[in-house]
């Protein structure tokens, strides 16, 4: 007999995983997708250099993603990237000519204006190409005999697109909300003008997934009908959320609209997983179908339970070692 | 014309495994190189090994942020062209790689930021001892990679079950019949290769007249230490060749061009191989000795493709002459070495201007040699992906198709040129700008902890008129 559900401590782990890196690498692909509206160079030198430190480490958390859901859930991996083949390459390239640029742009004097944009465009694909995922989650998958049968295109449906739309919006807000901690002067000026737009675009996205994902999907319409006393939570406390953004915007409260972007993006988060309870794989394979043998499970775990503190103590030190404000000099965080 | 998912997601992978491995094959040489000179450093306080050490850090960094940039696509090929395979290899491919990923992340986070920045803020062991834990973690890095590969070729610890394979022992399966052959001859191969080039930059500094204290230097040690690392790199092949004799006897005659089981195989110095003929045109061979090589008796037998069945025989051509390239660049690595050995003995090293030309022009040889040896043993494996248990044309993704394939082909070569080219380009200029640019200087506070951060060159030059 089992004693201990490995498969459940995987699913914590994954899904820890899967929202460190988006609230991580979600604000730094925000400020990419924010950078050619920020007024002028100066203003993307701040901005560069207020994620420099940071981003790479970020990006961990989807390499370690990726390498742990083949090894806790290889159905969702076999599935979720065939089915995906284009928009994956679409992701991986927008992350590399991001990464590529992050550096180049700082070595760069005559051709700074090529990789600001090749920054911009691999920001934004990157953050689409994942919203999209979502999308495709929500919308499940044709599945035969554990792999994926449907057509290259399957994903790409004017849901996914807005899904898509809503994570750039989503992460541009986390972006934005976290130039404002950030710098000072002009490109928080900025960033504080276009907070309430960003803020506005993510709530009417909320609204239109929140009303055409149970419509579109039975299954999560009876989740929420049948759970309704309980879940009426959420809803309720994303606007709630949304509200006390607005407030903070009103009375320049610089550290409120990150940490309270944050958590809107963990009720989505857990709105979408309740949503989508217990399926990994919909429409029919739940997590438990989905997991990889439980010796692999456990031989992996006795690692990933030595590393992810040191993972996150070390994430820490850096955000600890890198806080405060920064400057607007063409460098490098310094 | 027809497009083939499986051809073309072969190709695919070669193209972005191929790009991916110069760069740590490259890194794991060079970490142990910088961690000799902090060693040296630290024991004689002689400035001339911190120079050397700080140039050397900055190259390493940015090859190693190359390296990581094109690795990230690695871990989702497997899920995207190969999804059968990935599925049904998930129990023993998922821990082993996540292990790497987490390996490296350790290495990275911990140890990699000291080396790059630590020199004036952390104590003199202290650093010395981060420079030898980041080559202990290529090495680390490298072991798993090198399981999860070698178990392709040789799998153990493992029984198929409903198209699962199922782990019946870690132990097997990690340390499988060609783990270490082959771990040893691909960490010879990475100090070959970051040996040439510290070997040939070197030499090229010195027909420059640039650094002479240090450049000279450089090129002696280095090329002793190559002198004793080219010669057992012959030894430890053909001990992998023995082994892939015994456990890969199809990949061997196709090494060796053999069609038909001969007593006696003649080692071919040039054939060209028709696969559908199945016979060799235009041999030149040396009269037994294949045989000698790999039985260890002018007469022993070496069976022949013709064992085989058509479709079960991997594509002669391409191995056969991918083995050869790599060996000649081998034993020309050999004769490099040696000569350098010589040239030491007599005193006159660094004043032959035709052997540091030579050098330099030999920066090259080992990442052809690294990839034709990679091409020798790849391919070699065909038609399996895992040897005997699952064949390549089952381990693809069933949805793929030939217009797919071929649109993220070309698109992974489009954007791995734009990204090589920029790379490649900046390394020169890291490289031009020389050691002088780097003399050991204080670090500000609160710099990027991220490798490229640890290097100053500029990409490119500024605009006329214009102040950066």
């Amino acid at each position: 007999m089992e004693l201990i559900d490995l498969t459940l401590i995987w699913l914590v782990i994954i899904g820890i995983g899967v929202f460190m890196y988006v609230l991580m690498d979600g604000f730094d692909l925000g400020v990419g997708i924010l950078f050619p509206f920020a007024p002028g160079d100066r203003a993307r030198n701040a901005m560069m250099n207020s994620v420099a430190p940071v981003w790479d480490g970020n990006e961990t958390w989807l390499v370690l993603g990726g390498a742990g859901l083949l090894a806790a859930f290889p159905l969702v991996y076999a599935v979720f990237l065939p089915a995906l083949y284009i928009g994956v390459f679409l992701l991986l390239a927008g992350l590399i000519f991001r990464g590529v640029a992050f550096e180049f742009r700082f070595k760069a004097r005559s051709s700074r204006y090529l990789w600001d944009r090749a920054f911009n465009i691999g920001s934004t694909v990157a953050a689409f190409a994942q919203g999209a995922v979502v999308g495709a989650y929500i919308q499940g998958f044709q599945v035969e005999n554990f792999q994926y049968v449907g057509g290259p295109f399957d994903w790409l449906t004017p849901f996914t697109v807005m899904t898509g739309l809503g994570v750039v919006a989503g992460y541009a807000l986390l972006g934005a909300a976290w130039v404002i901690m950030k710098t000072e002067g002009e490109v928080q000026d900025w960033a504080w003008r276009t907070l309430p737009w960003l803020l506005g675009a993510v709530m009417i996205v909320f609204v239109v997934v929140s009303v055409w994902t149970p419509l579109a999907q039975t299954r999560v319409l009876e989740r929420w009908l049948d759970n309704a006393h309980v879940l009426w939570v959420f809803p309720a406390a994303t606007v709630l959320v949304a509200a006390y953004i607005w407030r903070a915007i009103r009375r320049r409260d610089e550290g409120t609209p990150f940490v309270a972007s944050m958590i809107l993006f963990a009720l989505f988060y857990l709105g979408l997983l309740i949503s989508m309870w217990p399926y990994a794989v919909p429409p029919e394979h739940t997590f438990w179908d989905a997991a990889s043998a439980p010796e692999s499970q456990l031989f992996l775990l006795l690692g990933f339970l030595f590393v992810i503190p040191i993972v996150l103590g070390y994430t820490a030190w850096t955000y600890w070692v890198f806080r405060g404000k920064v400057s607007d000099k063409a460098g490098y965080g310094h | 014309m027809e497009l083939d998912p499986v051809f073309l997601s072969r190709i695919q992978f070669a193209f972005v495994v191929s790009f991916h491995a110069i760069f740590p094959v490259f890194t794991i040489g060079l970490a142990s190189y910088i961690a000799y000179l902090e060693a040296r450093y630290y024991r004689t306080r002689d400035p001339v090994y911190e120079e050397l050490s700080h140039f050397w850090i900055r190259v390493f960094a940015v090859v190693f942020g190359m390296g990581v940039v094109s690795g990230i696509v690695m871990s989702f090929q497997f899920g995207t062209n190969w999804s059968v395979f990935s599925f049904a290899a998930a129990n023993f491919l998922g821990p082993i790689l996540s292990y790497e990923v987490v390996t490296a992340f350790f290495l990275e986070a911990v140890f990699l930021g000291v080396l790059l920045f630590g020199r004036h803020k952390v104590p003199a062991g202290t650093h010395l001892f981060a420079a030898i834990m980041v080559a202990l973690g290529t090495f680390i890095s490298s072991f798993w990679i090198i399981s999860a590969n070698s178990w392709m070729h040789t799998p153990a610890g493992v029984e198929l079950r409903d198209g699962l394979f199922h782990i019946t022992s870690w132990g097997e399966a990690i340390f499988n019949p060609s783990f270490w052959p082959r771990f040893f001859h691909m960490a010879l191969a990475s100090f070959l290769t970051a040996g040439f080039v510290v070997v040939g930059v070197s030499a090229w500094y010195l027909r420059q007249g640039r650094v002479r204290e240090s450049a000279s230097r450089a090129l002696a040690m280095t090329l002793a230490l190559l002198a004793v690392i080219a010669p057992a790199q012959l030894v430890v092949g053909d001990l992998h060749g023995l082994n892939t004799f015994e456990h890969q006897p199809e990949k061997v005659a196709a090494m060796e061009g053999v069609w038909e089981t001969t007593e006696g195989a003649p080692l071919l110095l040039f054939a060209l191989p028709s696969q559908s003929q199945e016979r060799n045109f235009l041999e030149v061979g040396i009269p037994n000795m294949a045989s000698l090589i790999l039985t260890h008796q002018l007469d022993g037998e070496v069976p022949g493709l013709k064992e085989w069945a058509p479709e079960d025989r991997p594509p002669v051509a391409v191995v056969f002459w991918s083995f050869r390239i790599m060996v000649a660049i081998g034993l020309l690595m050999i004769v490099v070495a040696l000569t350098g050995l010589v040239l030491r003995l007599r005193g006159r090293l660094t004043d032959s201007p035709r052997f540091l030309r030579l050098c330099t022009w030999m920066i090259p040889m080992p990442f052809i040699a690294v990839l034709a040896g990679w091409f020798t043993t790849e391919v070699g494996r065909q038609p399996w992906v895992v040897h005997g248990m699952m064949r390549v044309e089952e381990a693809i993704t069933p949805s793929l198709t030939g217009g797919m394939a071929l649109f993220s082909l070309i698109g992974f070569i489009v954007v791995y040129s734009m990204v090589f080219v920029a790379g490649a380009y900046y390394l020169v200029r890291v490289i031009r700008s020389g050691p002088e640019a780097y003399r050991p200087q204080r670090e500000e506070e609160g710099r990027a902890k991220r490798p490229f951060s640890a290097v100053d060159t500029p990409l490119d030059d500024a605009p006329a008129g214009a102040t950066s």
